[in-house]
């Protein structure tokens, strides 16, 4: 049979209007559930990374909530200055909006984490233990890896220098290679490591091959096999937000006052 | 016309299995069966795609215009791998972490515009659905034989549980790596074509030369 052009035309465009009526219709929908399972697995890994859920252990989604607000306090840095902002609500922040538009961020020099502008103002958190006290500080990561950004958290114990753990929830690099990153038993690699050796400097690193016990090797953690450039990116990174152009002024204060003794809460 | 039917349905799982005779759709079973759940979700959505494609496809099969018809086939399977991953990411969403893009990729395996162009546009709707689930049964089926082997040995796992506790975590079980890197599919998938090939000796291909393509009878070596 001959289709005259106009049928054709007449055809394809309905075709694509009922797909995009149906693509659109499936976006909208199911936006609000997806939004919560993003903010849902944001919290489970800062759960996670500051070691409150277990490995292995599988929470509901309303016990992460539960959780997440009985131990986790959000709270907002002045990366130049290093202090703690009080003046912007943490809960509504939005790092990745914060770091694109230039009134909140600024230029860094060129670094092999590919990181371009830093928000003036970055999302970390507190994770405190049953009494209040201080537990684990848990800062954002991100960086490029071989094909991707990787956008994860790092925990640190309150000497700020001892590593509680790591963690990715966003990565587009090889599945089974660099994706890696995100496997369980990599990641128990990390917990006991330093990142900074006795006179400051920061020193850890993803290196080739195996590495010891956190004891004997505190700055180094084993390669992943097959992923070189996805390791060199997550040492790079580590360097990047713990030095000076990113949280390097508010982990001097910490370790600052973490030296004094203790001052009688206000 | 039942004979029809299961036949439509029952062939493509070991007789004319997409992907150990056809050797269709073998990226994404590369990809996803380093575990059984994951390789299961994504057998799910092969088939849900699958089966909606054909009927789709079927149904407009007298009014898509031959010149345009691969496009309109592309589209009606780009639209519903979009809304596949939509649901999966707002139900499953850690499942659809662990699939990143390979939901995506569903677009690209030959298996679904394979059997839109080869069987929905020349059956009505009925039997199109049929030969949709059994292809993607066919593909589920080998996915999930793939996944069996390379969870259990390289993890020592089925389905997450742990059934050969390993020697990281105290147990006895030395995992093989191998298992977990792509290669291993390559290799399990040869076994699986060379078993299914002895048992059923009518799908050893003879000696390959481009004539026999086009010769009848051989429609289905053409990819």
């Amino acid at each position: 049979m001959q289709y005259s052009t106009r049928y054709i035309i007449a055809f394809s465009a309905a075709v694509c209007i009922v797909c995009a009526l149906f693509v659109a219709g499936s976006a909208v929908l199911l936006r609000d559930r997806q939004e919560r399972n993003v903010v849902l697995d944001r919290q489970k890994n800062v759960l996670d990374v500051a070691g409150v859920i277990k490995p292995g252990e599988f929470l509901t989604p309303a016990e992460i909530e539960s959780r997440f607000a009985a131990s986790v306090r959000p709270k907002l840095i002045n990366l130049a200055t290093g202090d703690i902002n009080t003046t912007l609500d943490a809960t509504t922040f939005n790092q990745r909006e914060a770091a694109r538009d230039p009134a909140t961020s600024r230029a860094v020099p060129p670094n092999p984490s590919k990181v371009f502008r830093v928000p003036d103002q970055a999302l970390i958190y507190e994770v405190v233990n049953d009494g209040g006290d201080l537990n684990a500080v848990i800062l954002p990561i991100q960086g490029y890896g071989l094909w991707s950004t990787l956008y994860g958290y790092l925990a640190l114990d309150p000497d700020m220098n001892t590593i509680r753990g790591i963690t990715f929830y966003e990565q587009g690099e090889t599945a089974g290679l660099g994706g890696e990153v995100e496997n369980p038993r990599w990641k128990a690699k990390w917990p006991g490591r330093k990142v900074f050796d006795s006179q400051g400097r920061i020193k850890i690193a993803v290196k080739k091959g195996p590495a010891g016990t956190p004891e004997k090797d505190p700055y180094q953690v084993d390669g992943i096999s097959g992923a070189t450039i996805t390791s060199r990116g997550v040492t790079n990174m580590l360097h990047f937000w713990m030095g000076k152009e990113a949280f390097g002024p508010f982990i001097e204060k910490e370790k600052e006052k973490e030296a004094m003794p203790p001052v009688a809460k206000s | 016309m039942a004979s029809v039917n299961r036949e439509t349905l029952i062939d493509p799982l070991i007789n004319n299995n997409p992907i150990s005779l056809q050797i269709l759709g073998l990226c994404s079973a590369l990809a996803v069966t380093t575990q059984m759940s994951t390789a299961l979700v994504m057998s799910l959505a092969v088939i849900a795609v699958l089966c909606l494609s054909n009927v789709l496809i079927s149904v407009m099969r007298n009014l898509i215009p031959p010149s345009i018809r691969i496009i309109v086939q592309l589209t009606v399977i780009a639209s519903l791998v979009i809304i596949t991953d939509q649901i999966l990411k707002a139900f499953v969403f850690d499942i659809s972490k662990q699939l990143t893009v390979f939901i995506g990729l569903i677009i690209t395996n030959c298996i679904i515009m394979g059997r839109a162009e080869a069987f929905a546009m020349q059956n009505k709707p009925s039997l199109s659905l049929i030969d949709g689930l059994g292809n993607g049964m066919g593909y589920g089926l080998v996915l999930m034989v793939v996944a069996f082997v390379r969870e259990l040995f390289g993890s020592g796992k089925l389905f997450g549980y742990s059934v050969m506790p390993l020697t990281t975590e105290g147990g006895w079980y030395e995992p093989n790596g191998m298992m977990l890197l792509a290669p291993a599919a390559f290799f399990l998938i040869g076994c699986f074509i060379w078993v299914v090939r002895s048992w059923k000796t009518e799908q050893v291909e003879e000696d390959f030369h481009v004539g026999a393509l086009l010769e009848p009878g051989h429609e289905g070596s053409l990819r």
